[in-house]
C-alpha cells in the first residue's frame, strides 16, 4: 500500500496557496487539527476561505489565522463562543455563509461521494431558503448543493502509513466527511501506527481519501467547558 | 423547567438538547426514565457530567461540555448524526427559543444588526424530530414576553414547535392561539403577559 507519511504540517502543506479552500475538522476546538491550523498561521497566505463548524472558539483554533486576516469567506454553522467571528460578520468585514449543521454536514459528504445536491426540509421558510429551489415532496424542501474544497486538515487519534484513521470519542464530528470531499487531505495523528495495527473493522475513514499523513505534537486538547460533578 | 419537561417526555424516548437551558435536563433526568440522549456533534447515550477524576477533551455535548455516557452509548460522525435527526429517528428536540409565535414558527438564532450565534443544529432539529418542545425564560431581557403573535426576528424554522415551556407555564399551540397546559404555581394569566387575542383561555 501506498507510504504516505511525511516529516510534519509543513512538508504536508508545501503546495496550500493564497484563494484556496480548507475544510477543518473539529467541533469547536475537539478534534481539531492543531499543528495544520498553526503551520497556516506561519504560512504566508491570504485569501482563504475556510469551511469549518465553528472557526475556532475565544482566541484559539481557527481564530489564530482569523485574527491575521487570512481569512475571506467563512463557511460555517455556529458563531456563538467566537467575539473575533461575530464581529466580523456583524461589521461585514469577511463574507460568511451560515449553513445549517446538518445541511453543512451532508453537503461536504454529497461533496466527497459525488452526489452534485439534494433535497431538504431543513431551512424551509427562513432566510436559508432565499435563492434557492423549492419543490415539495410530502414537506417542502430547498435544494442545496454539495461542497467541495482544496484542502482538508483533519486530526485523528491514530493513523497508519496508508491513511486509515481511527478517531477518538466525539472527536470524530465532520472529519471523515471533509477527508472525502477535498482533493488534497492531510492528516495529523497523536499515534502514528502500523499497517495492520488498526482492525480492518475499526477503520473509520479508509486510507483512500489521505493523500498525506504525519505525527504530530504538542497537543494542547483544550476543552473549552468543564463540567464535573 | 427541566422537571416540567421531563414530565411530559415519555419513557424510554429518545430526545436532542440544545444548547442552553436544555442542557440541564441531561443532568436531573431520572435513570428509570430510561431516557436515550442524543447530541449532533455525533453521541447518542449521553449521561450527566463526569467525574472530577473521569472527564475527557475529546467527550463533549454540542454545547462543548465535557460528559459522560452510559452503557450502550455509540459515537458517529456528523452526517449520520444529522441523519438520526432528519430521519425523524429522533423523539424530542429541547431547544432554547428568543421567539415562539402562534403561526408554531420558532426564532432563536439572530438579532439582525446586534448578535448572531449561527443556527447550529437548530433548523435541523426542529424540522426532523417528532416533537420540538421549547424551554425558554417566559420573558427577553428587555422584558418582552416572547410568545408572541408573528415573529419579528428570522425564522429558525416555520410550523415547527409543538410545546413552549417557561419558567410561568407550559403551553400549546393551536388556532393561531397559544393554549395554557398548565401554569407555574401562583402565577395568574395576567402575569403571562401575552395578548389576550392570541390566548386561547378555557
Amino acid at each position: 500500500m501506498k507510504h504516505k507519511v511525511v516529516s510534519s504540517a509543513s512538508a504536508a502543506l508545501l503546495n496550500l496557496k493564497s484563494n484556496m479552500s480548507i475544510m477543518s475538522g473539529g467541533f469547536g476546538l475537539c478534534g481539531i487539527p492543531e499543528n495544520l491550523i498553526d503551520e497556516i498561521s506561519l504560512k504566508d497566505v491570504k485569501n482563504l476561505t475556510i469551511i469549518s463548524n465553528n472557526i475556532g472558539n475565544s482566541g484559539r483554533g481557527l481564530v489564530k489565522i482569523l485574527v491575521q486576516n487570512k481569512i475571506k469567506k467563512a463557511i460555517c454553522s455556529y458563531v456563538g463562543g467566537n467575539p473575533d467571528l461575530e464581529e466580523r460578520i456583524l461589521n461585514k468585514s469577511i463574507e460568511i455563509e451560515l449553513t445549517p449543521q446538518g445541511t453543512f454536514s451532508e453537503k461536504i459528504r454529497a461533496g466527497g461521494m459525488g452526489i452534485r445536491a439534494f433535497y431538504t426540509p431543513t431551512g424551509y421558510g427562513t432566510i436559508i431558503s432565499e435563492g434557492k429551489e423549492e419543490k415539495i415532496f410530502d414537506v417542502p424542501c430547498i435544494l442545496e448543493t454539495a461542497l467541495t474544497a482544496d484542502y482538508a486538515i483533519i486530526k485523528a487519534q491514530k493513523g497508519d502509513s496508508f491513511g486509515n484513521l481511527w478517531f477518538q470519542e466525539t472527536a470524530r464530528n465532520f472529519s471523515p466527511l471533509m477527508a472525502m470531499a477535498a482533493s488534497t487531505t492531510v492528516v495529523e495523528v497523536e499515534e502514528l501506527v502500523e499497517l495492520g495495527d488498526i482492525k480492518p473493522e475499526d477503520v473509520h475513514l479508509p486510507g483512500i481519501f489521505v493523500q498525506a499523513i504525519f505525527q504530530g505534537r504538542n497537543y494542547k486538547n483544550e476543552i473549552e467547558y468543564l463540567k464535573t460533578q | 423547567m427541566a422537571k416540567k419537561v421531563l414530565e411530559m417526555i415519555p419513557n424510554g424516548s429518545s430526545i436532542n438538547l440544545g444548547i442552553g437551558l436544555p442542557t440541564l435536563i441531561a443532568e436531573t433526568a431520572p435513570k428509570n426514565q430510561n431516557l436515550v440522549i442524543h447530541s449532533e456533534n455525533g453521541v447518542l447515550g449521553v449521561s450527566g457530567r463526569p467525574s472530577i477524576s473521569n472527564y475527557s477533551p475529546t467527550l463533549i455535548n454540542a454545547g462543548k461540555e465535557t460528559i459522560s455516557i452510559q452503557k450502550g452509548a455509540s459515537f458517529f460522525d456528523s452526517s449520520l448524526s444529522f441523519g438520526m435527526i432528519r430521519g425523524g429517528h429522533i423523539d424530542f428536540s429541547i431547544l432554547g427559543g428568543m421567539q415562539v409565535d402562534t403561526y408554531s414558527n420558532l426564532a432563536n438564532w439572530m438579532i439582525p444588526g446586534k448578535k448572531i450565534t449561527g443556527m447550529g443544529g437548530a433548523m435541523d432539529l426542529v424540522n426532523g424530530s417528532k416533537s420540538v418542545v421549547i424551554m425558554m425564560n417566559h420573558f427577553s431581557k428587555a422584558g418582552e414576553t416572547k410568545l408572541v403573535n408573528k415573529c419579528s426576528l428570522p425564522l429558525t424554522g416555520k410550523n415547527v414547535v409543538n410545546f413552549v415551556v417557561t419558567e410561568l407555564g407550559i403551553f400549546s399551540i393551536n388556532n393561531r392561539k397559544f393554549h395554557i397546559i398548565e401554569l407555574s404555581k401562583n402565577i395568574l394569566i395576567e402575569d403571562l403577559k401575552i395578548n389576550n387575542n392570541i390566548l386561547h383561555i378555557d
